[in-house]
C-alpha cells in the first residue's frame, strides 16, 4: 500500500540564520527512513507522466520501486542508465518544472520528492559504493568535446561507453564548467563534481585543462592536426550581459559571472587562505531573478554584507528562479525590491559605487515570452543605499569559437544554429547546452549531450 | 600537466623574466596576446604579457615586476621549478602588418610587451623607433635586445641618471618636433604614461594603440572584468583587446577601476597569511 500522506517529507536543512553565515551546504539530505517512506508516496503510475517531465528520461517509478524496498544502489544503478550526473541533478534541477509537476500526487497534495530521492540515491551511492568501471573496447575512433560542463561531461561519458576515445577541452584550470564556477559549494559541493568527473577519468576520458579553443586550438586545428573524427562544442553560454546603463564601470559593479568565479572557482570566500579577493560592501544589489541572481544574493550574505537586494523587473510570479532557491534566499535575509529596474549607478569621487536609482514597474501586455511586459512608472524613480552591485540578467555564448571557425552559423544572438540531434552547419560539428539554447538548466544542457551523443555515434559508426 | 620554468633571471632588482616550457601556447602566440597563470592551487590566476616566444623550444617568455604577493611569489621560483597553469595565447594579437615608419613608447615594464612589437615590425620591414623611460638607470632593462632591432633607440631617465633625463612624452615630441613623420605611435606601460602620450599624438594627429592590461580573471570574456570604455563603448580588453585606440579610451574611468583590489593586493602581500583586508571576515 502507497504512503498517502499528502505532503512530502521535509528536507533536512541548516537553520536559515546559521547557514547564511556559512558556505556548507544548505540542505543536509534525506536519512534511510525518510528517503524508504517518501518513495513509498509514489503510486507507479502505468503511464508514467513523471517521466515525460524528465529531459534525460529517468526510469523514476522503476528507481524508486528500489528505494522503497531500501535497495539505495539499486535505484542508483537504474537511475544512472539514464543519467551521467545524478548528485548534481538531485540537487539543482528545477524538479517544480519537470518530472514533479507531472507526478499525479501533485493534484491534491505535494509530489513525491523525486529530486530529494535521486540526490539521496546518488550520495549513498558515492559513501558505501566502490564504483567498477569497465573500460570498453576502443572502437578506432576519437572526439573531442569543447568545454567540460553538464552537457560535455554527459557527451564524453555517454561516448567514453560507446567505445569512442575522448578528450574534453576545459579553458578553466579545473574540469565542471558551471558546476564549478557559476553554483555555489552551499547548494553543490565541489567534492561531489570532482567525483563525478574522476568517473569519467576512469573510464578512460582524458581532460585537457587550460586550453581555450578558439585560442590554443581551433575546431578545424582539432580536426586536421589532432585526428579527431568528430567534435563536440558544449562550451556553454559564458559572456556577460549588462545593463548598459550609466555607472557600469564604477568600481564594485561586478558581473554575476566575475562575483561567482571569484568566490567558487577561485575560492574567494576563503581569502587570505586563497589569494582570489572578492570586494562584498554592507548593501548589496544583485540584478536579475534567475539561479544565478540567488546564487550571487546569497553568497554576498554568506561574505557579510548586512542588506542584499534582489532588484527585479517584473513580480514574484515571474521570477525565473526554481521555486527552492527563491525560497531559501528569503529565509535566509534576501531582500526582493519586485517590480524594480535599476535605472543609472552613481558612485563617488574615487570611481566606487555609492548609490543606485530604480524606477517602480507596473506588469502589461504578455510579451513574447509569454510574460506580461514591464512598463515603467514615469516620475517613480528612487535612490537606494548601495555600495556593490552585481549584474546577473542573463549570459550569451563566448564569440571565440564562432570567430574562428568557418561555417559555423550563429543567430542573432550569438547561439551556435544546431538541429535536433545537435548537428551544426559544420560536418560532424556538434554542439548542445547554452551555446545552442542561450542560458537554460544544467539538465537541459544534459539532455542535448545525450541526443548529440547518440547522432554522433551513428554518424561515425553508422549503427 | 604543470608547466615548466626553463630559465629565470632578475632583470634589475624588482623586474624578472620567466622563460616557461608551453607547448601549445608557443605554438600560436603573436605579439600583442596575453597568458593566464596560477603559481598553485592556492593562487589566483594573473594575466601577463607575452614578451617572447620561441615556437621551436615551446616557450614563452613573460617579464614580471614584484608588485603584489603572487609576483612576489613568482620571482621565488627558480629555474627548473614549475607552474601549476599556464593558458593562452589569449587577446587579439597586435596589428603590424603594412606599417611604414613607427614609434614604439615603453614605459618601464611596459618596455618588455613593447620589446616584441618592435621586434616583429623590424622583421616585417618597418622603420622602428624606440622610445624607453624608466625612474633611473638601474632599472633599464632590455637595451640591447632593442638596440638589435631598433632603427633609433632613445632609453631616458626621469633622474637622468643614465645621462639622457626626461619622460618619454618629451623624447617623442622632439623627434616629432625634429621631423620624424610617424604613421603610427604604439604607447605600452603605466596608464598615467599611456594618457599623457595620448594626449600629445592627438595634438599631432597621430594614431596611436595603446595595450590596456586591467583586472581578469579568465581572460576569455566571461567575467567582465577587464571592460574598458573605448569611445563610449564597453569593450573587453581580453577579447576585444587588449591593444585599443588610445585616442578613445576613457583613461580616468581606466585608472579607477585598476585601484578596485588595491587594498587585498597590499594587505595579501604584508606576509602572505595575514588576517586583515577583509571588510566584512567569513566565519566558518
Amino acid at each position: 500500500m502507497p504512503n498517502m500522506r499528502m505532503d512530502k517529507n521535509p528536507m533536512p536543512e541548516q537553520a536559515p540564520d546559521v547557514r547564511n553565515k556559512n558556505f556548507l551546504e544548505v540542505t543536509t539530505g534525506y536519512t534511510e527512513e525518510m528517503a524508504i517512506d517518501e518513495a513509498q508516496r509514489c503510486l507507479n503510475c502505468k503511464t508514467r507522466p513523471c517521466m515525460e517531465g524528465c529531459p534525460v528520461s529517468v526510469k523514476i517509478p522503476e528507481f524508486l520501486t528500489f528505494m522503497k524496498d531500501g535497495d539505495f544502489e539499486g535505484a542508483y544503478q537504474k537511475i544512472k542508465e539514464t543519467n551521467a550526473l545524478p548528485a548534481v541533478c538531485g540537487r539543482v534541477c528545477p524538479q517544480e518544472k519537470q518530472c514533479e509537476s507531472k507526478c499525479v500526487r501533485g493534484i491534491k497534495g505535494e509530489p513525491v520528492g523525486i529530486g530529494r530521492l535521486e540526490r539521496f540515491a546518488a550520495d549513498y551511492h558515492m559513501a558505501n559504493v566502490e564504483d567498477k568501471i569497465e573500460v570498453p573496447q576502443w572502437n578506432g575512433k576519437k572526439i573531442a568535446v569543447v568545454g567540460s560542463g553538464p552537457s560535455g561531461l554527459t557527451v564524453a561519458g555517454d561516448m567514453a561507453k560507446r567505445g569512442y576515445k575522448v578528450t574534453v577541452y576545459e579553458a578553466f584550470h579545473t574540469a565542471g564548467g558551471v558546476l564549478m564556477y557559476g553554483i555555489p559549494e552551499f547548494r553543490l559541493p565541489k567534492d561531489i563534481v570532482q567525483k563525478e568527473i574522476s568517473t569519467l577519468k576512469k573510464m578512460g576520458v582524458d581532460i585537457q585543462t587550460n586550453v581555450i579553443i578558439g585560442r590554443t586550438l581551433t575546431v578545424d586545428e582539432l580536426f586536421n592536426d589532432m585526428g579527431y573524427d568528430g567534435v563536440y562544442i558544449g562550451s556553454g553560454a559564458g559572456l556577460p550581459r549588462f545593463m548598459g546603463i550609466e555607472g557600469e564601470s564604477l568600481n564594485g559593479v561586478y558581473s554575476a559571472n566575475e562575483f561567482l568565479t571569484r568566490i567558487n572557482l577561485m575560492k574567494g570566500y576563503k581569502f587570505p587562505e586563497y589569494d582570489t579577493p572578492v570586494y562584498v560592501g554592507k548593501n548589496v544589489a544583485v540584478l536579475g531573478g534567475g539561479n544565478v541572481a540567488m546564487d550571487a544574493a546569497r553568497s554576498a550574505k554568506r561574505l557579510g554584507a548586512e542588506n542584499v537586494y534582489i532588484v527585479y523587473r517584473r513580480g514574484r510570479e515571474e521570477l525565473p528562479a526554481r521555486a527552492e532557491e527563491v525560497e531559501h534566499a528569503e529565509q535566509e535575509g534576501i531582500e526582493f525590491k519586485l517590480l524594480q529596474n535599476p535605472t543609472r549607478i552613481l558612485g563617488n569621487e574615487d570611481g566606487w559605487v555609492d548609490g543606485m536609482e530604480v524606477i517602480k514597474m507596473e506588469l502589461g501586455e504578455p510579451d513574447e515570452s509569454g510574460r506580461r511586459r514591464p512598463v515603467e512608472i514615469a516620475g517613480s524613480e528612487e535612490v537606494l543605499d548601495i555600495d556593490t552591485v552585481v549584474v546577473a540578467i542573463g549570459q550569451t555564448p563566448n564569440p571565440l569559437i564562432r570567430q574562428t571557425t568557418e561555417g559555423l552559423e550563429t543567430n542573432k544572438r550569438g547561439c551556435i544554429i544546431a538541429d535536433e540531434n545537435g548537428l551544426t552547419t559544420r560536418e560532424k560539428v556538434y554542439a548542445g547546452g547554452d551555446v545552442v539554447t542561450g542560458a537554460a538548466t544544467v539538465i537541459l544542457a544534459m539532455g542535448a549531450g545525450k541526443k548529440a551523443a547518440e547522432a554522433l555515434d551513428k554518424e561515425l559508426c553508422g549503427k | 600537466m604543470s608547466y615548466k620554468i626553463v630559465e629565470k633571471k632578475m632583470l634589475n632588482p624588482t623586474v624578472f623574466l620567466m622563460e616557461v616550457e608551453a607547448p601549445l601556447v608557443a605554438r600560436k602566440a603573436e605579439p600583442g596576446q596575453f597568458i593566464i597563470l596560477r603559481i598553485d592551487e592556492h593562487g589566483e590566476r594573473v594575466p601577463f604579457t607575452v614578451a617572447d616566444f620561441d615556437r621551436e623550444k615551446g616557450t614563452i617568455t613573460v617579464i614580471i615586476q614584484i608588485v603584489g604577493k603572487t609576483t612576489r611569489d613568482l620571482a621565488k621560483l627558480e629555474t627548473g621549478d614549475e607552474l601549476l597553469d599556464f593558458a593562452g595565447p589569449l587577446g587579439q594579437p597586435t596589428p603590424l602588418e603594412g606599417k611604414k615608419k613607427v614609434a614604439v613608447i615603453g614605459g618601464g615594464l611596459g618596455t618588455a610587451i613593447a620589446y616584441p612589437q618592435a621586434k616583429k615590425l623590424h622583421e616585417l620591414g618597418a622603420d622602428v623607433t624606440v622610445i624607453t623611460g624608466f625612474r633611473n638607470k638601474e632599472l633599464i632593462i632590455l637595451e640591447e635586445e632593442l638596440t638589435k632591432i631598433a632603427d633609433k633607440l632613445i632609453v631616458a631617465t626621469d633622474d637622468g641618471s643614465n645621462g639622457t633625463q626626461g619622460f618619454v612624452t618629451d623624447m617623442l615630441e622632439k623627434e616629432i618636433l625634429a621631423g620624424e613623420k610617424f604613421d603610427e605611435v604604439i604607447a605600452i606601460g603605466p596608464l598615467v604614461m599611456m594618457k599623457f602620450v595620448c594626449k600629445l599624438t592627438e595634438k599631432y594627429d597621430i594614431p596611436t594603440m595603446v595595450s590596456m592590461n586591467p583586472v581578469m580573471i579568465d581572460g576569455t570574456g566571461m567575467c567582465g572584468g577587464c571592460r574598458v570604455i573605448v569611445g563610449g563603448e564597453t569593450k573587453f580588453a581580453c577579447v576585444d583587446g587588449p591593444d585599443f585606440d588610445g585616442h578613445k579610451i576613457d583613461w580616468d574611468s581606466a585608472m579607477k577601476r585598476g585601484r578596485m583590489f588595491a587594498d587585498y593586493e597590499k594587505h595579501s602581500c604584508e606576509d602572505g597569511h595575514c588576517r586583515i583586508g577583509r571588510t566584512h571576515k567569513y566565519e566558518d
